[in-house]
């Protein structure tokens, strides 16, 4: 793997509307591997920088760098159509007067590098659209649709994939649906995804990198796990913050339907969803389903307990409420709790304490 | 009874008149549909407007211009003169030319109300799947705006059909060059034979109703067609 990574300075000022002004401000160096979410609120120019990287916003005096290919700098704009990107649009963006299978061909027609008859059957297979490309997209459902417009991005063996809320107008269950759709992409390709979200967990469940968007400034950019650990981020995510933690299953409780996942903080026992053992697994713990005791207690209904130590208290954006940071191995976890109980418990940065963990969610 | 021979005739100028127009408009009305539906310029206002012209003026003082403009010392009169062409005026190929003036707004705009619905987003797609801007155009703008095209094509045809004013400002009245169907029965009836007259207006009469409700049926389906089935 080639370790250039990605570059992208954008720099645009326009007014949004005509009382509020919106600009684009971001320098960010970005992983020529895996998936980078960038997450924000809406308006927090997530869209526009995923657009800019696209070219279909032009963002003069900006500057872009993909695996050492300039596609924009000084005078140079490469126009979007010579860009080797795959796009996902937010809604449903199948030409209408095209079946999915033309769909895909007009895709395949116009790529510089064709795809072959191999390839071409392992996306539609790894999309699950083997059986309704006959259809025009007035005839598919959204979940469809989307997959379709996932398949035809990469049937052009893009350079970078980049996907802006693909799943954004699906209702949850059709979420669900396309999630391990997405999931297979990621494992499956060696090519680098910016996947544009507000979805706390989707980001959660999909990304290895993270960039959080906020006004237009990229406020805070690195690995995941500690983007999510850092308790100083201008964005302030209340009940969907949390941390996420990788382990490998090393046992299975067949009686409970429990699997027992291994980190470098300890274990954690998750619910058993089929994985075989020596796999890792990504597992989300909400800071809200984090309590701390002094002492191990073993007469609770809660299953995981890990001993910790804190590094840092911080208020919470709720007046009653701490954020406590804790490092348990080389994880972090973070605990919300109440000012009282940091007072009545006399937590301080340094000192050991047993974080119990109400739930944890195995989301891959 | 039925049509004479100059009734025959005029139907058959009329139809080529129609024809040549209707295909001329679709050339240069799309280019001009296409401009007016993608461009923020302030010029945008006064060229839909002069476009638009023909529907408000009576077709008199366009003929009266255009008479004068292609006349022996009229600007285009000059040119056409120089090139050997003579004048246009009482001629076929003048007939035509003001035909696709006053047929434009005819047909500009159902293309460029289809080309504006299309909207933006098709497009980025289409560059975002490696297609160049004309490449896009063929393969996107033209197939998603194609009722628009049909409804221009049927507008434009049926209203060159239907003219009569500027034809006879320009045109006069000369057998297979500008005798079309309109200045024929404007004929009969000056001639007071009602019957002749009688036939081609009621032949006018069936073409335009089923033209006008032929196109309301091409609409109406292509609407339901269109609908999305849920998202």
């Amino acid at each position: 793997m080639s370790s250039t990574p990605i570059t992208a300075r954008f720099k645009l000022q326009f007014p949004a509307s005509r009382h509020e002004r919106f600009s684009l401000d971001v320098n960010l160096k970005l992983p020529d591997q895996g998936v980078t979410a960038i997450f924000g609120h809406s308006g927090s120019g997530k869209t526009t920088l995923l657009r800019c990287i696209a070219g279909l916003h032009k963002a003069p005096g900006g500057h872009l760098q993909i695996n050492g290919e300039t596609w924009q700098a000084d005078k140079k704009f490469l126009p979007p159509y010579k860009r080797p990107i795959g796009y996902v649009f937010q809604e449903s963006s199948l030409f209408p007067h095209l079946t999915a299978r033309e769909n895909l061909a007009f895709a395949i027609k116009r790529s510089t590098n064709r795809i072959s008859d191999t390839d071409y059957r392992q996306i539609l297979s790894l999309m699950g659209i083997e059986n309704i490309l006959n259809q025009h997209p007035s005839e598919l459902s959204g979940g469809e649709r989307q997959r379709v417009a996932i398949a035809r991005a990469l049937m052009i063996h893009p350079r970078i994939l980049l996907l802006d809320e693909p799943l954004a107008a699906l209702d949850f269950a059709r979420k669900q649906d396309i999630l391990p759709y997405l999931e297979r992409v990621r494992e499956q390709s060696a090519i680098p995804i910016i996947y544009v979200s507000h979805a706390a967990d989707e980001v959660a469940r999909l990304a290895d990198h993270l960039v959080v968007m906020d006004q237009g400034r990229a406020v805070a950019q690195g690995p995941l796990k500690e983007v999510l650990a850092n308790l100083d981020l201008p964005i302030k995510l209340g009940d969907d913050s949390g941390v996420v933690i990788e382990g490998r299953i090393t046992e299975r409780d067949v009686d409970w339907h429990l699997v027992r996942a291994e980190f470098s903080g300890g274990s954690l026992w998750v619910r058993d969803t089929g994985e075989a053992l020596g796999q890792v697994i990504r597992i989300r713990i909400l800071a809200r389903d984090v309590s701390l005791a002094l002492q191990p207690h073993d007469d609770t209904s809660i299953l995981n307990r890990l001993q910790g130590e804190i590094l840092e208290i911080t208020p919470d954006e709720n007046e009653a409420i701490s954020s406590v940071k804790l490092r348990v191995g080389n994880d972090y976890l973070i605990s919300r709790v109440t000012h009282r109980s940091v007072h009545h418990l006399e937590l301080a940065p340094g000192r050991q304490i047993w974080a119990q963990i109400k739930s944890a969610a195995v989301v891959r | 009874m039925g049509f004479t021979d100059a009734d025959i005739n005029a139907i058959f100028l009329t139809l080529k008149l129609a024809g040549t127009v209707t295909c001329l408009l679709l050339v240069i009305g799309t280019p001009i549909a296409w401009w007016l539906a993608r461009t923020h310029s302030w010029l945008k206002g006064p060229i839909s407007a002069v476009v638009a012209l023909p529907l408000v003026l009576p077709p008199t003082v366009l003929g009266f211009y255009l008479l004068i403009v292609m006349g022996p010392n009229g600007v285009v009169g000059q040119i056409t003169q120089a090139m050997g062409l003579g004048t246009l005026p009482f001629t076929f190929s003048g007939l035509v030319v003001a035909s696709v003036l006053y047929s434009m707004p005819f047909v500009v705009q159902p293309i460029q109300n289809a080309m504006e619905a299309i909207g933006e987003r098709p497009l980025e797609v289409a560059a975002t799947l490696r297609a160049g801007p004309w490449d896009t155009f063929f393969s996107v703008v033209i197939p998603l705006a194609k009722p628009g095209f049909v409804t221009a094509a049927i507008l434009g045809f049926a209203h060159t059909v239907g003219e009569f004013g500027v034809v006879l400002m320009i045109g006069g009245n000369i057998p297979n060059e500008t005798r079309v169907i309109s200045v024929q029965i404007y004929d009969h009836v000056e001639a007071l034979d009602y019957a002749q007259a009688h036939w081609l207006s009621g032949a006018m009469v069936i073409f335009s109703f089923v033209v006008l409700a032929g196109l309301y049926l091409f609409q109406h389906r292509r609407r339901i067609y269109l609908l999305p089935k849920g998202v």
